[in-house]
């Protein structure tokens, strides 16, 4: 079931590669129908899903025996609902360009790849092929930007693809290691092995066998930087994010959306599977520093996001300061609190709330992106100040962007309040000094965001744009499905938080001295 | 038929070549595809058959080796024709028949002498099969000696871009290689009583460790001359680049890997004492060859001179590879040789003959814009570059993280070392990329209005075939290594564990 999500859009790949490239209705709806056919499958298996199971969907065949290396995918609340987003935004995506005229054929075919990478980041559970998908994003998203993006494409792509590239290389140096110490790249395993307390013995182990002069614990800090800077680039955390408001800025509209939507929380998920259950002591070790990192993006990127003039580098820099929440609720479980009362659960709201809140950045953020693609395919600006009382000649766009805007800034009744809300709930009887710290990032929030529909369009109207046309049908459809979301998870968000609680609770676990085996 | 039919197949194929009418061209082409299809079908076959019986062989004599011939070839030296195959030299018999069959297909369109030119050519592959056989020193040494010939022609005759200046300093560390080598042949056959000159012979009855010191490095120097390891490289970018594109193919894809399976073959197996004695100087100078190709690379402005600087990165891996002399290491070497071997001729294809005959420059300022022209070749740099800086899913990457994790357990900073390479890699692929393939964004002064003014002849039948053989490979051994990893693994295995 599993691989037939992944791959089905590269199945849809191929079919785009073989038509001719006149043929642009016929490449548009093959890759249209790859992407909703595992978007269906996702929904499939979203509603089989049964967040107690633990790991659920398990394939595994042997693979490269010299390396010890099978095919093993799998997914459990972790990455259930990262799956379906993923099968979510990109039809909407690819409907985003649905009237493309430039290279058409190249552009689906990009795309179609670049979400095969992407559901194979959330399903892989072995290193090895985790690994071939987590860069199979890579060079898709590099031309979308380069051929397709805007003025400054070239310096923005190859940013991204050095930056994201140089942690990547940190990364594999690090997992290295790590199979040389353990003889497995599989996840899982690796997971069981450091909950045991048997993968820091192995890395002992094979400290001492190479005769290195470092003690074992440090050489294991190394290794869980090097892990830690793969994925902060990604994600990213301050002071590692300056490639984003570039490639954000310079991506095409669907390249921002599934980029901010669902590239980042690879990143975010990356902490989650990897980086927490491998290296519990090290992130423990060194918490009050990555307390501070998340501390800093949330308020730092809140304060660079309201000193923009460019529509879309506001939104790009939100992306940074929403994602410091997610990974402030992550840190938080990490945090020893014994005078915490009910320190599991509070624990747990901080980390639903985090996995909550990466879900509802890819709808909101994925939505702003949008919009302001639509804009600019009217007005071919993105300065703030060109902008100004927009309300009045395109109310429907002025509508969806407002209630946007709002989920993203955590309105009670929108998606965004629930999943920060938790975050701040649970963060804040266990390190309460960041949390209080970083609530200051969330009154910065609000005005950035408030600002900048202020600007967009309210105030005196731009005779300029007299006459543009409001959104279409197929504009108007996008915004009511991610509309559809914001909506329902504010109401009702019960399913996500039920789909991750359990395997939240396993995390939890790891760093509450339950030393049992998780899994 | 066995495996040793690929040489003289190809010889036969040489001479036939030779004894057709100068005009008859096409009959030509098609004698040498012919030949070079039918030593790639033979060295398959017996690949195959080897991957299934590699394990039971093991078992039941304890070595990997697959004798093919072994009989007295000069008796009063006790020189012997001794061919033998093991997963080590296997893959690289393979890979000499890819790269000879596309090497003919991407020089199809040569019309200046054609027919010395595939003679040439096939001689030069048959003489380097004959190497990766050989395991009798004096055998390969002639061999070796046979495939350097054919390469001078080819360049100075062939050539372009000071075509006698390349030519005659790729020769001259040839030679000055070989004579190296020659000299610790000749040393080794005297310090072992002048009886044989067999590899495998000599590796039973190692001389004495004092010996092994000076003479190990004679030998493995003469061969890293070749494999293009830092300091002796700088042939191999001035080579490259002169030599037309079927001979840089070749150049890069396997007379390199030549010297590294020297290195290995006949001086590691043969002075294990002064392997161990030498390998941190070995892991050393190839790190630094890792790093100083890439960056390099990421300075020149000539499009072959990329390739050929990055080729002097790559080949530092495997040389990193080798020095560790641990399973994973070697393993991730040798794959590597297979994996650069694809790799590089793929690049040089594009730079030379998909982009160089088509536009008479390869200067990257003078380029641009040409993913418009000729599509094919952009999506060949781009797969050949995604393989070249290792991204996951092609070989480059499953040989390297093998490279990195024995460099690992050799020294932590050598694997460091060797993967600060990898963005520097990933830079030169881009910005090469970006300066032949993409429009060029604000200056504007881009080939770009050249070419339009003289539209480019779009890319042919032969080369598109050419390029998705070699394309596909790098898919195949990236996402199923173990239809090669398999067979070298295990005897890499047995060769360390004779080491010890």
């Amino acid at each position: 079931m599993l691989s037939l999500i992944t791959f089905a859009p590269l199945v849809g790949a191929l079919v785009v590669l073989l038509l001719p490239k006149t043929a642009t209705g016929a490449i548009k709806i093959v890759a249209l129908a790859a992407s909703v056919f595992s978007l269906l499958a996702a929904v499939c298996v979203w509603v089989r899903f049964n967040p107690s199971a633990g790991m659920m969907f398990e394939e595994r065949w042997a693979w490269i025996s010299a390396l010890h290396v099978d095919y093993h995918l799998g997914v459990d609340g972790l990455s259930v609902a990262m799956v379906l987003l993923t099968g979510l935004i990109t039809p909407l995506a690819l409907l985003a360009h649905w009237k493309l005229t430039d290279k058409v054929k190249l552009f689906f075919l990009l795309f179609l790849l670049l979400e095969t990478g992407m559901f194979g980041v959330f399903t892989a559970l072995n290193f090895f092929h985790w690994f071939i998908f987590w860069e199979l994003g890579l060079i898709p998203m590099f031309f979308l930007i380069k051929i397709w993006g805007h003025e400054e494409r070239t310096y923005a792509s190859f940013k991204f693809f050095l930056y994201t590239l140089a942690g990547s290389v940190a990364m594999l140096l690090a997992f290295t290691f790590l199979y040389l110490a353990t003889h497995t790249f599989d996840l899982i395993e690796l997971r069981q092995m450091a909950a045991r307390g048997e993968l820091m013995n192995h890395i002992a182990a094979l400290v001492g066998k190479l005769g290195l002069p470092v003690d074992p614990g440090w050489f294991a800090s190394l290794l869980f930087w090097g892990v830690f800077l793969g994925f902060a680039i990604k994600v990213p955390i301050w002071p590692f994010h300056t490639w984003l408001p570039d490639a954000h800025t310079q991506a095409p509209t669907g390249g921002s959306m599934v980029l901010a939507a669902i590239l980042l929380k690879m990143g975010v998920y990356g902490f989650l599977r990897i980086v927490l259950p491998l290296f519990p002591v090290q992130v423990a070790d060194h918490l009050n520093l990555l307390l501070f990192l998340a501390f800093a993006s949330i308020v730092f990127g809140a304060f660079a996001a309201l000193a923009q003039q460019d529509f879309k580098r506001l939104v790009a820099y939100s992306s940074v300061n929403h994602m410091g929440y997610a990974m402030l609720g992550i840190f938080a479980t990490v945090a020893a609190a014994p005078n915490v009362a009910d320190v599991v659960n509070e624990k747990a709201a901080a980390l639903n709330g985090a996995m909550l809140q990466m879900f509802n950045h890819g709808i909101s953020s994925a939505a702003l992106f949008f919009m302001v693609g639509v804009i600019y395919e009217r007005t071919h600006t993105r300065k703030l100040e060109d902008f100004g009382g927009l309300r009045k000649i395109i109310p429907i766009y002025a509508g969806v962007l407002g209630i946007s805007m709002f989920s993203s800034l955590g309105l009670p009744g929108l998606n965004g309040f629930v999943g920060e809300f938790l975050i701040f709930k649970g963060a804040f009887p266990v390190v309460t000094a960041w949390t209080a710290g970083a609530l200051l990032g969330l009154v910065v929030t609000a005005v950035f965001l408030l600002g900048m529909m202020q600007k967009v369009c309210f105030g005196p109207l731009n005779e300029k744009w007299k006459g543009i046309p409001d959104m279409s049908a197929r504009e108007i459809f996008i915004g009511a499905v991610l509309m559809l979301f914001m909506f329902g998870i504010g109401v009702y968000p019960a399913p996500l938080l039920h789909a991750s609680n359990h395997a939240a609770m396993g995390l939890i676990k790891i760093f509450e001295g339950a030393a049992q085996v998780i899994h | 038929m066995h495996v040793d039919w690929t040489i003289y197949v190809t010889f036969i194929g040489a001479g036939l070549v030779m004894l057709l009418p100068r005009e008859a061209k096409t009959l030509v082409r098609w004698v040498a595809l012919l030949t070079g299809l039918v030593g790639l079908a033979i060295a398959l076959r017996s690949y195959f058959s080897y991957n299934d019986c590699v394990d039971s062989l093991i078992r039941k004599t304890g070595s990997g080796f697959w004798e093919i011939k072994n009989i007295a070839w000069i008796p009063a030296l006790g020189a012997r024709y001794h061919l033998a195959v093991d997963g080590i030299n296997f893959p690289l018999i393979v890979l000499n028949g890819f790269v000879c069959v596309t090497g003919i297909l991407f020089s199809w369109n040569i019309e200046n002498r054609t027919k010395e030119f595939f003679a040439f050519f096939l001689t030069l592959i048959a003489g380097v099969y004959g190497v990766f056989m050989a395991m009798d020193l004096f055998l390969l040494f002639v061999f070796y000696e046979l495939a350097i010939i054919p390469k001078y022609f080819i360049i100075a005759i062939w050539g372009s871009t000071r075509k006698e200046y390349g030519a005659m300093k790729l020769v001259l560390y040839s030679f000055v290689g070989s004579a190296l080598v020659f000299i610790g042949v000749l040393a080794v056959y005297v310090a072992a009583g002048g009886r044989t000159f067999d590899i495998l012979e000599l590796a039973k009855h190692p001389v004495s460790a004092n010996l092994q010191h000076w003479m190990f490095p004679l030998i493995f120097a003469g061969f890293a001359v070749l494999a293009g390891m830092w300091p002796f490289h700088t042939w191999a970018p001035t080579g490259h680049v002169a030599a037309p594109t079927a001979a840089s193919m070749l150049l890069a894809g396997v007379v390199m890997k030549l010297g590294s399976y020297g290195c290995l073959r006949a001086a590691m197996l043969v002075f294990p004492e002064g392997l161990s004695y030498w390998r941190w100087c070995i892991a050393g100078l190839a790190v630094i060859g890792i790093i100083y190709g890439a960056a390099v690379a990421l300075v020149q402005k000539d499009f072959k001179f990329i390739i050929g600087y990055s080729s002097v990165s790559h080949m530092g891996f495997v040389l990193l590879g080798l020095a560790t002399l641990n399973v994973i290491g070697m393993s991730g070497a040798v794959l590597q040789m297979f994996s650069h071997g694809i790799v590089a001729s793929l690049l040089f294809a594009v730079a030379g003959r998909m982009v160089y005959d088509r536009t008479h420059t390869r200067q990257l300022d003078e380029l641009g814009g040409l993913a418009k022209i000729i599509p094919f070749a952009c999506v060949t740099f781009v797969i050949a570059g995604a393989a070249s800086m290792g991204l996951p899913g092609f070989s480059g990457f499953v040989a390297e993280i093998q490279i990195l994790a024995g460099a690992f357990e050799m020294n932590p900073w050598l694997a460091v070392g060797a993967a600060v390479s990898i963005p520097i890699t990933v830079a030169y692929i881009l910005n090469a990329n970006n300066k032949v393939f993409m429009e060029k964004d604000e200056a504007g002064h881009g080939h770009t209005e050249t070419a339009h003014a003289h539209p480019l002849p779009p890319i042919t039948v032969p080369e598109k075939v050419a390029g998705v053989i070699l394309m596909a490979l790098l898919v195949i051994i990236g996402l199923y290594p173990s239809i090669m990893l398999n067979m070298i693994q295990k005897n890499v295995a047995l060769f360390v564990g004779g080491l010890r």
